[in-house]
């Protein structure tokens, strides 16, 4: 008897793979497969699978197999309303590695965030992420620092201060006006090399997405796309990476075990912008640039700014979105009356864009634009978990749809089942009313 | 010039469904497509080569069913098709997967020199985007993520339009290249009765790891520095007040706007502010 694969519920994630002491299991069409020849039934594989797919035969009784067993239940037991970071936490427990990182070690050291400065401007989610930089650094025991690069950073610099970065790495060239992949990425790795970090962040912006991935590959390390949750676990010290995969039917958490830096994008608008406090002070570390423009060959021709709608749609406060329940381009109109007296901006599902009643930068969801406005309301939209995944974390959401079974409505602080084409009339008009005759605080 | 496509055979996601009893990811029965952005880079492949002449070669990295997008991609006009497709490369995070794709393109480049690599911007099943700049950076060429037009092809350099949040970036590289494209690059055509026929009898060059000189540590699960530690399905954020609006719509919005006035929802009202859109 060998170890049993539970095929519905194999990720095929290697884990086991790799595990395997006696190389008995393998992927075979993104399954693990075990050779019963091979299998010891030692059950390493089943304490590390994520996914609780591995078992070890009847009455082949070990104290892995006891502790497995123990992890098992709870794990099927996963109350979805537990919160995230400790259950996350519960399992990296049980699964330290021995392995040493292979560069240097304890060498590496300390939790970068990579501060995005484009056309003049700071992405917020630089500062979310030197908040959330604040507390894995607190976690581990680390020096918190930012990296800027681009150029004439100095009023970038205090700004970063002020956020809560202890140090601040600078490489302020001429080269580095606009952003471009190659010397970005020339500017960071050389800093990891040198100073080389344990933990580096950067937003999962257009720019983040860019240069980080020509960064990993430069360092040869991981790099974890698109985090909405970061811990560090509290035995292994290690980044707890936790992302939505499958097109947001799963959340994964990742690990970036033996390589440094451990590298992640973030998305913007997830984690908590910190407290600025003013005139905060650190230390300045400035660096060359190790590339000169004759080098770089990428050239910014000319930037054409967005319309409102694009700019926008991330950072709106109100959103007021459509489905296809909305039927028709046409009808649009009665969302963007409600819209308009809320000052809102109109977006919608992949459906309605499909359509071809919105354009695909009025899209949110998983294919589309992440939204955290302080207000959504979800007209006509059955809440496939494609959309949900760009919307939830919204301050709070309005749904309006005509099936009470609908997804959106688990997710939405109110939901009215009813007809759409009566109920949002009937919200404009008494948000005009409240509204002209000076309700509002 | 020489093409080159990087494409995908993914699930479709919007498929996908978690089987609610068990909490696990129910797989059976989900189409595969070609990744969505990618059918858009072939797409725009085939158009230059039509615009200046050339040819299309597209590369594929995945288990041996991942034929059928070959072939399906070939009927849309490309004129040669390699699948990467070996037990050594599964399991491969996105640095792993690059890694098998440049050595593959390193060897079509050897013997036929490719001026421009295309890749869709992500794919649907991991969103990851990081394979196409993975690769730019091993093979040493330029990159140009988030394309949304190619505005310009000559003088050995290639000018796109970028998407990025603020804006649209028009930018330069220099020949050879690669550039991750989005979605509205060009719409998809239908594939012509020929090249339908033609793709009908063509079979994609098969190559193994053996055939190629990978440093075999870095393939596969071996090669991948990240691996998955757990999964669990999202959190369930819990649904609050349902309120039937089907007998009296006029109340129940009312209710509902109430509500919002009463929470400060609605406090700094934008119209206030001269209203920011």
């Amino acid at each position: 008897m060998s170890v049993v694969v539970d095929k519905a519920k194999c990720i095929g994630c290697g884990a086991c793979v790799v595990e395997c002491p006696v190389e008995a299991l393998d992927l075979v069409d993104g399954l693990a497969t075990v050779d019963p020849n091979k299998c010891t039934n030692c059950g390493s594989c089943v304490t590390v699978c994520p996914a609780n797919a591995l078992s070890l035969p009847e009455g082949a009784g070990s104290s892995a197999t006891k502790n497995s067993d123990a992890e098992k239940g709870e794990a099927k037991e996963f109350n979805k309303s537990e919160p995230l970071p400790d259950s996350v936490k519960d399992y990296a427990k049980t699964s330290k590695k021995k392995e040493p990182v292979v560069a240097g070690g304890d060498v590496w050291s300390g939790v970068w965030v990579i501060i995005e400065y484009k056309h003049g401007e700071v992405a917020p989610v630089s500062w979310e992420l030197l908040g959330e930089g604040r507390k894995l650094a607190d976690a581990i025991g680390c020096d918190l620092c930012g990296v800027i690069v681009g150029q004439d950073l100095d009023p970038v610099i205090s700004e970063a201060f002020a956020y809560g970065a202890e140090k601040v790495y600078v490489v302020d060239d001429p080269v580095l006006k606009y952003f471009r992949t190659e010397p970005y990425a020339e500017a960071i790795t050389d800093l990891i090399r040198k100073y080389q970090p344990e933990i580096v962040l950067m937003g999962a912006t257009a720019m983040g997405r860019d240069v980080f991935p020509a960064v990993a590959t430069r360092m040869q390390t991981g790099l974890t796309a698109d985090c909405t949750v970061l811990s560090i676990d509290p035995e292994t010290k290690l980044l707890l990476q936790t992302r939505p995969a499958f097109g947001g039917n799963i959340m994964a958490t990742i690990q970036c075990k033996k390589r440094r830096p451990q590298m992640a994008t973030v998305r913007p608008r997830v984690m908590a912008m910190p407290e600025r406090v003013e005139g905060r002070q650190g230390e300045i570390i400035r660096e060359e640039l190790g590339i000169s423009e004759d080098e770089v060959r990428t050239k910014v021709v000319e930037f054409i700014k967005g319309d409102a709608k694009s700019i926008f749609l991330d950072k709106a406060e109100i959103i007021v979105a459509v489905g296809l329940g909305i039927g028709s381009k046409k009808n649009i109109e009665i969302a963007q009356e409600l819209a308009d007296v809320l000052g809102g901006t109109i977006a919608g599902t992949r459906g309605a864009v499909e359509a071809g009643w919105l354009s695909h930068d009025q899209q949110v969801g998983q294919t589309g634009v992440t939204v955290r406005p302080k207000v959504y309301i979800a007209l006509g939209i059955s809440g496939a978990i494609q959309h949900l995944v760009g919307m939830e974390t919204s301050d709070f959401i309005i749904a309006v749809n005509n099936d009470p079974d609908a997804g959106i409505f688990r997710v939405a602080n109110y939901g009215i089942v009813g007809d759409l084409f009566q109920v949002v009339p009937a919200m404009t008009q008494e948000f005009k009313k409240r509204l002209q005759h000076g309700v509002a605080k | 010039m020489h093409f080159l496509v990087c494409l995908k055979q993914v699930p479709d996601t919007s498929e996908v469904r978690i089987d609610p009893a068990t909490n696990t990811l129910m797989r059976e029965g989900v189409p595969s497509i070609i990744n969505p952005y990618d059918a858009h880079a072939l797409e725009e492949a085939i158009r230059l080569k039509e615009k200046v002449g050339g040819k299309v070669t597209i590369i594929s990295m995945g288990p041996p069913q991942a034929k059928e997008a070959l072939k399906k991609a070939m009927s849309f006009g490309a004129d040669r098709a390699i699948l990467l497709s070996d037990r050594a490369f599964a399991g491969s995070d996105s640095l792993a997967t690059a890694y098998v794709l440049t050595v593959a393109i390193q060897k079509v480049h050897e013997s036929d020199p490719v001026d421009l690599v295309f890749t869709g911007k992500e794919a649907i099943d991991g969103d990851t985007a990081q394979t196409g700049p993975g690769i730019a950076q091993r093979l040493g060429f330029p990159q140009l993520t988030y394309a949304i037009k190619v505005r310009d092809l000559n003088d050995g350099w290639v000018t796109v339009e970028r998407k990025t949040e603020a804006g649209r970036e028009v930018a330069k590289a220099m020949l050879p290249a690669l550039i991750t494209v989005e979605k509205e690059l060009n719409e998809l055509r239908y594939a012509s009765l020929p090249n339908m026929m033609k793709a009908a009898k063509y079979e994609p060059e098969y190559w193994e790891a053996k055939s190629l000189p990978y440093d075999t540590t870095q393939l596969g699960l071996k090669g991948s520095p990240t691996s998955v530690v757990r999964i669990f399905p999202p959190p369930a954020r819990s649904g609050g007040d349902k309120i039937d609006g089907m007998k009296d719509p006029q109340g129940a919005a009312a209710m509902v706007v109430e509500k919002m006035f009463q929470q400060n929802i609605i406090m700094t009202h934008p119209l206030a502010k001269g209203g920011k859109h």
